[in-house]
């Protein structure tokens, strides 16, 4: 398909790529809410974390994403879309029809909200995956969508997909998140997990798409930071493939954690230790079976360090995981009161939605808070195989990405 | 004797009103500069500029000075290669010299610089937060294997983590240098300061003088074309073995040791007869190809226990397709040596003219392996020149894991950077087996002074890291993103990966 260069630029994509060579800056707010009793909570308490930390963004990008919200159709996938136009909407549903049973397509419940202005067509879909198609392609269900969400991301003009994962959904936008919230109507969805984000990008101007949460399949991720090891983070990831096409520090701790979880089948306890690497001070002092995991583990994922100031929350179904830089260079504030646990940029946050939490904490440099959903699986990708280049593609829509890069093995 | 045509390089004027007529300058210059009648009687044309007279002159009346002799002006015709010429139409020999190449070639290092973090993202203090250089040198595997410790935690998986890497507390390291191109006492500082530092030093090809033994954890034994001072029971002492391949000042060429400097000592390290030459041919004759090495290397680890072994060459042409094989071979570690590095004698022509800059052979290898999956398969080591931090962190950035300092550490025991190591009569005792000048260095001195610069380097890389947001030096390594170029041509910038400034 030919570049539409016009249409690109209006919705955003062509700005992006444009400074993609170059590092987009930013700081940001954010939050997560999980109930480990799977218990549903309205979205309405999301927006209420984020809008006592509006000050955390510029109205440039706001965005939630929540789990367990379509409890009766848990076993399809759940697609949001954004269109630039409705060619683009044309273009994109005969992509999706060609691969899925369309069980349900609906625009996405919007109310008009002020401040929140040029939105592109938001629509969403319920899938199945035609049978054959897997057989035919030998692929499982989780990479067969993964190529899908890469073909239209990259090649569909104007199109990009906000969320792909079973029983769950990404809610994004240009504006802040309160706004965004009540635009998407979120008190009326309820979930046993939210994510929610606020963005203050310093040198973009934010396009819908690229608001947080990344995601892809039931996996999405918001982050608060600057990771100041980017440059050597990219490079690493290169060797295995990944191209990290956008310059976001958001889009390499995404793949960071695909490699680590996915890849290289590291617990998350683990990936989160050598994302944020403790001390050597600290790793010195460990009894020896520890003191040579960490060891190794810190020098061979040396290059994969986050190294920066940085808070983030990883979202899935299944629950959470919340991490903060190795110093604690950026806020993060966690918070239990029965089954709940909840994180925050600011306390502000915590202390707005749960009245009388058991325990608020702040999190050490380095240690991940969990919270997982009783009873829920773990593994975040399912039956996920496809390779690197697929992967970043998936994720950006950056059509250069999705070349694979010839790696040695 | 025929008059020579080359005049003398250096006058050398004292100031007798000053001048104690102590004798001082006669006795410490070791080129025999100065005869005594009553007074010093300075020959300009011996004289080196090493400045050993003039350091310990108790008067302070002695000055050098370039004899600057008028020619006609020609941009073409240096004096250099005047001297050149007239020197081998009188002897019919080749030019020797040593130390680095010190021709005007850009120096990429001074065209590059570094980040800092203004608002977006903080920087960090290294005086009052962790600042972590500590680095493991050798082959990591490619991902951690971890299985159930039982009970709730996690433990690596048997046979899985990181085997046979040498921990450094910082990624400086002393670059070989033999006993016999310089003196013991020399490898006595080095030793004892890579003790106290927690790093590494190097024998260089001369083999390991018993009296080094209680350093072997923190000795480098090379293994080098002339095979000297080895045996099974000296390489299980050295905590890593280096092949060595080539070096920057003589990429391509062996080396020869006279003689005169294989003195009793020498002999027994070199395992090699008195006074005989120590030829080391210039290819290993058992490596005429890249599976030769991958041989030798598994010798080596099966003769030493599984040791780290690394391989060094020199930084040429084909840099990155070489390194690509050596790792491939099975090397724990490739070490680069650029144009500008140091030698104790190699031909003028041959330092002068042969090699590249270690600034581009660091980024073609880091790329290479990059590009073909195999970067944690081993370490870069960087070397010729690295003059300060800042050209540590430099190369760091560019993707070494570790640089290696040869002439910086001479000037600390104080190298006065005047050429003249092949001639053996070194006045500041480092490159001369003469014992009235090697007893000039006291082992412990030199390695309190070798620790300092190590140290006060390290000190300043960490307040670079500091001023990048970054509290380990992990984080700053093959981050190319935190280096910018000033004035270097697009190609260059291209092939070192890096942006020019303003970009």
């Amino acid at each position: 398909m030919a570049y539409d260069l016009e249409r690109y630029e209006s919705f955003g994509v062509e700005r992006y790529r444009d400074e993609s060579p170059f590092k987009i800056h930013g700081g940001c707010g954010l939050a997560g809410i999980c109930d480990e009793s799977g218990t549903l909570m309205s979205g309405e308490i999301a927006i209420q974390a984020m809008a006592v930390q509006r000050d955390r963004g510029n109205g440039l990008g706001g965005g939630f994403a929540g789990y367990g919200i379509y409890p009766e159709l848990s076993e399809l996938f759940a697609f949001h879309m954004m269109y630039h136009d409705t060619a683009a909407k044309e273009a994109a549903e005969a992509a999706l029809s060609e691969s899925f049973t369309i069980e349900v397509a609906e625009p996405m419940p919007t109310r008009p909200v002020k401040g929140i202005v040029d939105a592109p067509l938001l629509w969403r879909y319920f899938l199945s995956p035609h049978p054959h198609l897997l057989e035919e392609r030998e692929l499982s269900a989780e990479d067969y969508v993964v190529q899908v969400v890469m073909n239209i991301n990259s090649r569909v003009d104007g199109a990009f997909v906000a969320s792909s994962g079973k029983n769950m959904g990404a809610f994004k936008g240009v504006g802040f998140p309160e706004e965004i919230g009540h635009y998407f109507r979120l008190e009326e969805y309820a979930g046993h997990t939210w994510v929610a984000h606020n963005r203050f990008p310093t040198n973009t101007p934010g396009w819908w798409g690229g608001a947080h949460p990344f995601t892809l399949l039931d996996w999405s991720i918001v982050h608060n930071g600057e990771i100041s090891s980017y440059g050597i983070n990219a490079r690493y990831l290169e060797q295995f493939g990944y191209t990290c096409s956008l310059g976001t520090d958001t889009e390499v701790a995404a793949y960071l954690f695909d490699l680590l979880l996915r890849r290289h089948k590291l617990p998350i306890e683990l990936a989160c230790k050598a994302l944020a690497a403790p001390l050597w001070s600290e790793i010195d002092r460990m009894p020896a079976a520890e003191r040579a995991l960490m060891t190794s583990l810190r020098a061979v994922y040396g290059p994969a360090m986050l190294n920066g100031p940085f808070a983030l929350v990883l979202g899935f179904n299944g629950g959470m995981v919340a991490l903060n830089d190795r110093i604690k260079l950026r806020p993060l504030v966690a918070a239990r009161s029965g089954t709940t646990v909840m994180v925050a940029s600011e306390e502000a946050a915590i202390r707005e939605v749960m009245s009388a939490p058991d325990h608020v904490w702040a999190p050490k440099a380095g240690e991940p808070v969990i919270a997982r959903v009783e009873g829920m699986e773990w593994p975040i990708h399912g039956e996920l195989h496809l390779g690197p280049a697929e992967i970043s593609c998936a994720v950006t829509g950056t059509e250069h990405s999705c070349e694979p890069v010839e790696v040695a093995v | 004797m025929q008059q020579t045509f080359v005049q003398p390089e250096f006058r050398v004027k004292i100031d007798y009103d000053k001048c104690h007529k102590c004798g001082r300058c006669v006795q410490q210059c070791g080129w025999g500069v100065y005869d005594f009648a009553e007074r010093p009687i300075p020959h300009d044309e011996k004289c080196r500029a090493c400045h050993r007279c003039v350091t310990f002159c108790p008067a302070r009346c002695i000055t050098i000075e370039k004899n600057t002799l008028a020619f006609r002006e020609n941009d073409n015709w240096s004096v250099g290669l005047l001297k050149g010429v007239w020197k081998q139409a009188e002897t019919g020999g080749v030019l020797l010299t040593s130390m680095g190449n010190p021709k005007p070639y850009e120096r990429i290092f001074d065209r590059l610089v570094l980040d800092a973090c203004q608002v977006t993202n903080p920087s960090i203090d290294p005086l009052r937060e962790p600042m972590e250089l500590r680095t493991y040198l050798g082959r990591k595997p490619d991902g951690v294997q971890v299985a159930s410790d039982g009970a709730g935690g996690f433990t690596l998986a048997e046979g899985a983590g990181m085997a046979n890497n040498i921990e450094l507390a910082t990624p400086i390291i002393f670059s070989p240098m033999s006993y016999g191109s310089v003196s013991l006492n020399v490898h006595r500082s080095l030793a004892m300061a890579a003790e106290r530092l927690g790093i590494l030093m190097n024998t260089g090809e001369g083999g390991l003088h018993e009296d080094l033994y209680p350093y072997q954890d923190h000795i480098i034994l090379q293994v080098a074309s002339g095979r000297f001072g080895l045996n099974p029971e000296v390489l299980g002492r050295a905590a890593a073995l280096e092949i060595k391949i080539g070096q920057g000042a003589k990429p391509g060429i062996g080396g020869h040791l006279p003689g005169e400097k294989i003195d009793r000592e020498v002999s027994a390290t070199r395992m090699i007869p008195q006074g005989t030459d120590a030829i080391s041919p210039a290819p290993h004759h058992d490596i005429y190809s890249i599976e030769d090495l991958r041989q030798l290397i598994y010798a080596i680890k099966e003769a030493s226990g599984y040791k780290p072994v690394g391989v060094k060459i020199a930084a040429v042409h084909n840099v990155a397709a070489i390194a690509s094989g050596i790792v491939r071979a099975g090397a724990d570690y490739v070490y680069l040596d650029g144009f500008r590095g140091g030698t104790g004698a190699a031909p003028a022509v041959i330092r002068d003219h042969i090699g590249i800059p270690i600034e581009i052979a660091i980024a073609a290898v880091d790329q290479r392996l990059r590009d073909e999956g195999i970067r944690n398969q081993a370490s870069i080591v960087a070397a010729g020149s690295i003059r300060s931090s800042a050209d540590a962190a430099k190369a760091i950035a560019l993707g070494a894991d570790v640089v290696a300092i040869g002439t910086a550490t001479l000037l600390a025991l104080g190298c006065h950077l005047c050429q003249s190591c092949h001639t053996g009569s070194c006045s500041w005792g480092i490159t001369t087996q003469k014992p009235e000048l090697t007893r000039r260095i006291d082992p412990e001195w030199g390695a309190e002074r070798l620790t300092n610069l190590v140290h006060a380097w390290s000190h300043e890389l960490q307040e670079i890291l500091g001023a990048l947001g970054v509290n380990a030096v992990e984080s700053l390594r093959g981050s190319r993103e935190r280096l910018r170029a000033i004035g270097l041509d697009e190609q260059t910038c291209k092939i070192l990966g890096v942006k020019p400034a303003g970009m």
